[in-house]
């Protein structure tokens, strides 16, 4: 049903360039406002969404710690999981976000008989981190459409990505991990009955769209062979705000991918995709577990009234006196402060 | 109360892979005996100051709301996601990866899927973007959208007291996403409107007038203390005297109030008093500031701090210089991660320094408070104790990590330091059951009560069964913790799965240990059990 629903809003994100384009001829809608309107939204959403996280306060330091603490000089804390300084949580947040160590942790628990057994679980992570790593590089790639001279790092990246040289052109390997990755994410979604029960059409439908955008990229690449000058024209003009349809022929295949990659710029800050910068403001990994060392502010915190030590005494002076524990005279009239 | 099934039919049927029918939504909660807390009495909330909702059961087909319970619990809401970064953004960035699934001892020992930490929070993200959000409301379920209505209000009732904050699915979300959080300001939230626990609320009502939990008047702590003393005369042949509410001590000395009066906690204050005349150390204890855990932590936050100003006062009136904290889990969570901003800051306090090794606690140089282990683990490091760890012989020792000294403080090495020696024999449970992976013991956050039997030992199966393993692979027959509530709660959880096995505190072991300057020859151990090789003596 989620899948259904999410397979068919994908089916009308295809149509409506088909139409658009191919139909009614509006290209420079679909190739130039489009594309500025989704990356606008991407942006000032994106911005939207940070103001919103970072005008509540954290008010207490709440460090998951996952390793020793930094206590006596004599016991090794763990820098990683126990962060004590600025640069050990930089450190911590490092491995969580480019190398995702929480979820490297994943375990699996079975029942062995009666006995709970508890086995690594690596599949996740690896799917996960192909999906994530190879659309960092194939985003990196893609900047040789958005300069004139393409730097030099991003055409060694581009070297190594297709280092196989299979075919021609060389399969990027990216391209065949990024669906490995994305593919393993959603039959996992499909056949795992916990996950498939938990699974809503909001956690289908990134993981069809981004597919998508992968697919009609490859197929542009190896088979559709696009004006790759034209496209340049126009990636170049809009990144640098000179935007102009360029003569050649764009293909049908270009929009399509232009116009998902769009809907997912547009989708992206109002959706769990804004996980990407949430994950920086997490604050169970983001703050040191330096609690005992230093001083945390809560904006908000507010002086509360209790049970003050003259009240408790007044209540209980009788039983004190009889069994002996002493009166302080001098704390009975002290209010709180 | 209802029926608890044998430990063999317990979890007949179990199976952690197969889910529902129907959709989450649509199954309600399952209210039956042993299955649920009791809703609060409506006089300890008086008596509090804070709204109730009269007498009333979450069995009751209707609960007696006000009529605008939805508008205050959505400003609720909204005002806690203006508060707290961490409850608003873990509303935002959870991408259901299910990582987390398997990882609740709630889901393990239930499989309940709502006991998975991510549908758990759903429970709530899915009114937040059902009633605050334009497209939530416009795609309702296939976005994971739902208005607020009673029946999800039940919902929250039975899940976010079916949590005992314990963290373990915080250590494996690769957002850091922590449940604990969520139902620390859920509960906070439902407060505001009444509900809450009456097993949870009568501790704090106790703690808030009379200085501790378990509500012992001041006479009486120094009655039981007294007469734990007798017993280490009897023991020992050492008449020691605990200083009560002594002005000018060094050191404060707060422990949670079932070390004074609960088998088997006053054990491990037996062996914190062995320690400090072993030491010579210039403590006190407090009869105002009887209590170092806080129930108000498990209830509404702002009650955490009303309990815990009574320690800082009674350190100003009595002039101590610092604070050693006894064995307690959430204690610990709660001193170490939210002292030092609600209470601080602690001028009037020195930065501890222990006065037998020489030893400056740098870690705690602002808050001023040293964890009982921490300080423990420094004298032996400094050969400062004499210990005989063969009078602990006739025991076999696991430890258990508490939930909330590991993943909310981080104290791991210092406890094991003091294990490997103060006993010869000590023996590890499976490598994912122990540390920041420890399983909870099914009934912290204040869930420990009686008519809650049955899922409490669903929620501590997973902990008993790394418990069973040791036992039977390697003899373990004692079952160590730095937590009162887990001395409490898995002294039930032993004799339910693992009836062979007893609980301790570090302390404890520490107490067997020590060689007392003037002792008489021990034959017993603490709990007058004969040593080993002294079974003939007693």
């Amino acid at each position: 049903m989620n899948l259904i629903f999410s397979l068919i809003v994908l089916a009308i994100l295809i149509l409506i360039p088909l139409m658009g384009v191919g139909v009614l001829g509006l290209n420079s809608l679909f190739a130039i406002f489009i594309p500025y309107l989704a990356f606008a939204i991407f942006f000032f959403g994106l911005i939207y969404r940070i103001i919103g996280w970072a005008r509540s306060p954290q008010p207490y330091k709440i460090t998951t710690t996952c390793g020793q603490q930094k206590s006596l000089s004599w016991i090794k804390h763990s820098r990683l999981e126990s962060p004590a300084s600025s640069w050990e949580v930089y450190l911590r947040m490092f491995f969580e976000v480019f190398l995702f160590r929480s979820l490297f942790r994943n375990l699996r628990a079975d029942f062995d008989g009666k006995r709970l057994i508890y086995g690594s679980a690596k599949w996740l992570w690896l799917g996960a981190i192909l999906f994530h790593l190879s659309f960092l590089v194939i985003m990196i790639r893609h900047l040789r459409f958005f300069v004139n001279d393409i730097p030099s790092i991003v055409q060694k990246i581009s070297a190594v990505d297709s280092f196989f040289q299979l075919g021609l052109p060389p399969i990027y390997i990216t391209n065949l991990l990024i669906l490995a990755g994305l593919g393993f994410l959603l039959l996992r979604r499909l056949v795992d009955a916990k996950v498939n029960y938990l699974s809503y059409a909001s956690d289908y439908f990134p993981l069809l769209l981004i597919i998508s955008i992968a697919l009609t990229g490859i197929l542009m690449r190896l088979y559709v062979k696009p004006d790759l000058y034209a496209i340049k024209q126009l990636t170049y003009g809009l990144a640098t705000f000179n935007p102009a349809l360029p003569k050649g022929n764009l293909s049908m295949l270009f929009y399509i991918h232009l116009f998902l990659v769009s809907s997912l710029a547009a989708y992206f800050p109002f959706s769990k995709l804004v996980h990407m910068v949430g994950v920086f403001f997490s604050p169970t990994r983001n703050m040191p577990n330096d609690n005992r060392m230093s001083r945390h502010i809560n904006p908000w915190e507010y002086p509360v009234k209790y049970v003050t030590y003259a009240e408790w005494q007044e209540k209980f002076r009788d039983v004190m006196e009889e069994a002996g524990i002493p009166i302080d005279e001098e704390w009975a009239n002290v209010a709180q402060k | 109360m209802s029926k608890l099934p044998k430990p063999d039919e317990l979890l007949q049927g179990l199976d952690l892979h197969r889910t529902p029918e129907k959709h989450w939504m649509d199954i309600k909660p399952d209210f039956s005996p042993g299955k649920y807390c009791y809703a609060v009495d409506p006089q300890v909330m008086i008596d509090l100051g804070r709204p109730n909702l009269g007498k009333w059961q979450p069995t009751d087909e209707k609960w007696p709301l006000p009529e605008d319970w939805k508008e205050r619990l959505l400003k609720a809401i909204r005002d806690r996601m203006e508060r707290f970064r961490s409850f608003k953004l873990f509303m935002d960035i959870c991408v259901r990866c299910g990582a987390c699934a398997d990882k609740c001892h709630f889901f393990l020992g239930t499989g309940d899927p709502k006991n998975m930490p991510v549908l758990r929070a759903e429970l709530i993200r899915s009114v937040i973007k059902g009633e605050f959000s334009f497209f939530g409301r416009l795609f309702g379920r296939v976005a994971g959208a739902r208005p607020l209505t009673e029946e999800v209000l039940k919902e929250w009732y039975m899940y976010f007291y079916q949590c005992t904050e314990c963290r373990r699915c915080s250590v494996f979300c690769p957002y850091g996403i922590d449940t604990a959080e969520v139902t620390i300001i859920m509960r906070d939230i439902l407060h505001e409107l009444g509900i809450a626990l009456d097993w949870a609320m009568k501790p704090l009502r106790n703690s808030h007038f009379i200085g501790n939990h378990l509500g012992l008047q001041p006479h009486t702590i120094k009655e039981n203390i007294e007469f734990l003393m007798s017993d280490i005369a009897e023991i020992t042949g050492l008449n020691i005297e605990v200083p009560i509410n002594k002005k000018g001590a060094e050191v404060l000395f707060v422990t949670p109030s079932a070390d004074f009066f609960a088998d088997p906690g006053i054990y491990t204050f037996m062996g914190y008093v062995l320690l400090f005349h072993h030491i010579g150390l210039d403590y006190t204890i407090s009869t105002y500031a009887s209590e170092g855990g806080n129930f108000g932590f498990f209830n509404a936050i702002e009650f955490s701090k009303k309990l815990h100003s009574k320690i800082y006062e009674e350190a100003k009136r009595l002039k101590v210089k610092w604070i050693i904290g006894g064995e307690c889990g959430h204690q610990w969570r709660f001193w170490h991660q939210y002292h030092g901003t609600m209470f601080g800051p602690f001028d009037y306090l020195e930065v501890p320094k222990s006065p037998i090794t020489g030893t400056v606690f740098e870690h705690a140089k602002y808050h001023k408070a040293v964890h009982i282990c921490e300080f423990t683990a420094d004298l032996i490091a400094h050969n400062k104790l004499k210990l005989d760890p063969s009078r602990n012989d006739h025991i076999v020792v696991t430890f258990h990590d508490s939930c909330n000294t590991s993943r909310g403080m981080g104290i791991f090495e210092e406890p094991r330091f003091i294990l490997r020696n103060v006993c010869n024999n000590f023996v590890e449970m499976p490598e994912n059951t122990i540390r920041e992976k420890t399983f909870c013991c099914g009934s912290g956050s204040g869930l420990n009560t009686d008519e809650y039997m049955e899922i409490r030992m669903r929620g501590g199966f997973p902990r008993a069964n790394a418990v069973e393993y040791v036992h039977k692979n390697y003899g373990v027959n004692t079952l160590v913790a730095i937590c009162a509530i887990d001395r409490a709660t898995l002294t039930a959880l032993m004799k339910y799965w693992v009836p062979d096995v007893v609980v301790a505190g570090v302390h404890e072991l520490v107490g067997n240990a020590l060689i007392m300057e003037g002792e008489k020859e021990r034959t017993t151990d603490l709990r007058y059990r004969p040593l080993k090789g002294m079974e003939e003596e007693v």
